[in-house]
């Protein structure tokens, strides 16, 4: 296997006074589907912001490295080139998508790094943009909304939305930070289902953070768990015995360790969170 | 101590509170009551003068009307052109005396920059600008540019600061540059708020328009201006209708567009 699509080294990161990331280190080779897992607090979000640069690390807080190229070294950005940056997609929990503007614009968004500056300035795109911005929009089931303003969407179709912009980007890393969190069930599924398919069917890495257990372990072979900031599993997700998952949401919120079967769909721990 | 008596201190506390509250605003208004030598008797005491003077702008003059609606048109194209030139200005000052765009050391200094063009008023920087570009309605247009620049700059740079950092977020982490960020993720969030305060600027600037050419500044000011020192109430009666219509239907004009984008 050629360098590992994801590195990260000795990462640490304090907000204030408090540790929230404390020596992280792990790698993800090429078209792996990972789980970052962990009780609210553990640092998940805040490992997965850092690994796209969003947050910086301590000054002496390691470094991360996707694709061969460094994103940060001891608490300093690396600067990138637009069309390097545009291949790793993002998706947040509140989607991020520009209320105002259509969907359609939203999704051509994800071409603006691999665009002529001048063009990308003026929002000129190209018919062939536009027709895989719409391909985009197809392949997550919301062709049809291609023209409404985004702020008009559900949730779940919101979503979906921002991953057809990952899409429109052709990333070769999707992280997902906490993508299914606020959404009803059915969306959940959908969302996951999606995420899924593209890791299947284009090969891409994808890294998601999630605080289903269940969910987790029905999408993905690996995972990695977070408990105080420190790196509390590393492996198959098969490995995560129940005994493992007691101590890892040890004195966290009980709502997250409620016994669950294997048949549990995403109803239960969803639901949950209201 | 019992129950009540605590409640009682605290209602104290607060009753000592409140009152020096009402003193101090008492305080404050008196003492800009004799500042500003307010003295409502003299209106009764000189209601006789008022009247003498409010009858001499009847009958209107209507011999100039032709010459005042023209002056008028000038006074509306210096609003707008200053105010144009203003919002094109005030986007990037904006942008760059915006906390959570800029470093400290970026929006500290143009946020001053600002605060001085919008501290001077627009008559002060027309008698300036008439030392520099001579009189007449150019003078006038500079002064409106300047002052309104600085107001707008601080009116859109709060919009910037109260939007989501989230969308901009967004467009970051696709691979686009800082100022496609902008322009896709923020721009977005804040126009329907910048054309309106815009627009709202544009009818003030109106009304500062029409005082302008009392200091050289162009536009009906000037009518303004020499028929009042000339005792030709009747003329000055006519500027003032003619003011009053121009500034009315162009509010409502604004108002019309302001809707379409909110």
């Amino acid at each position: 296997m050629s360098i590992p699509s994801i590195i990260v080294e000795r990462l640490s990161k304090t907000f204030g006074r408090s540790p929230v990331l404390r020596d992280i280190g792990f790698e993800i080779h090429a078209g792996e589907m990972v789980a970052l897992i962990g009780p609210s607090g553990s640092g998940k979000s805040t490992l997965l912001r850092h690994l796209v640069g969003l947050t910086r690390a301590d000054r002496h807080g390691g470094r991360v490295r996707l694709q061969g190229r460094e994103v940060q070294a001891a608490g300093r950005l690396v600067s990138a080139r637009r069309h390097e940056r545009c291949r790793v997609g993002y998706i947040f929990q509140q989607f991020n998508l520009v209320g105002r503007l259509s969907v359609l614009t939203n999704v051509l968004v994800g071409r603006l790094g691999r665009m002529p500056r001048g063009r990308a300035l003026l929002a000129r795109f190209t018919e062939a943009e536009r027709a895989m911005a719409r391909r985009a929009l197809a392949r997550v089931g919301l062709a049809q909304l291609a023209d409404q303003r985004a702020n008009t969407l559900s949730g779940g179709q919101m979503q979906r939305v921002a991953i057809a912009r990952v899409l429109m980007q052709d990333a070769e890393i999707i992280l997902a930070d906490e993508p299914i969190a606020s959404l009803d069930p059915r969306s959940a599924q959908e969302v996951m289902q999606i995420l899924q398919r593209i890791h299947e069917e284009d090969g891409r890495t994808v890294v998601i953070t999630l605080h289903q257990v269940d969910v987790a372990r029905r999408f993905c072979k690996r995972a990695i768990a977070l408990k105080d900031g420190r790196l509390y599993f590393d492996g198959p997700i098969g490995g995560l015995t129940d005994a493992r998952l007691t101590a890892l949401y040890d004195n966290a919120g009980l709502d997250e360790l409620k016994p669950r079967s294997p048949a549990t769909d995403l109803a239960a721990p969803v639901g949950a969170l209201g | 101590m019992n129950q009540s008596s605590v409640l009682n201190a605290a209602a104290g506390k607060r009753g000592w509170g409140s009152l020096l509250g009402w003193a101090l605003t008492l305080g404050v208004l008196s003492w800009a009551w004799q500042g500003a030598e307010m003295q409502p008797a003299l209106l009764v005491a000189n209601a006789d003068n008022m009247a003498a003077l409010a009858g001499d702008f009847f009958p209107l003059e209507f011999g100039s009307l032709g010459h005042y609606i023209d002056q008028m048109l000038v006074t509306i194209q210096i609003a707008i052109w200053g105010t144009l030139l203003a919002v094109l200005v005030a986007i990037p000052a904006s942008l760059l005396s915006s906390e959570n765009l800029t470093p400290w050391w970026v929006h500290h200094p143009v946020r001053r920059l600002m605060d001085a063009c919008r501290a001077i008023n627009e008559l002060v920087f027309a008698m300036l600008f008439v030392v520099a570009v001579g009189l007449g309605p150019f003078a006038g247009t500079l002064a409106l540019f300047i002052h309104t620049t600085g107001v707008l700059a601080k009116l859109f740079s709060e919009a910037v600061e109260a939007s989501e950092a989230g969308p901009m977020e967004g467009i970051r982490v696709t691979g686009a540059g800082r100022i496609e960020e902008i322009v896709f993720g923020l721009i977005p969030q804040v126009l329907p708020l910048w054309i309106s305060v815009s627009l709202y600027r544009f009818e003030s600037n109106i009304r500062s328009a029409t005082v302008l050419g009392m200091v050289g500044g162009g536009g009906i000011g000037v009518a303004l201006w020499e028929t009042m020192r000339g005792f030709q109430y009747g003329e000055t009666a006519t500027i003032m209708l003619v003011i009053i219509v121009a500034v009315t239907l162009l509010d409502m004009a604004s108002q019309q567009v302001r809707k379409r984008f909110i």
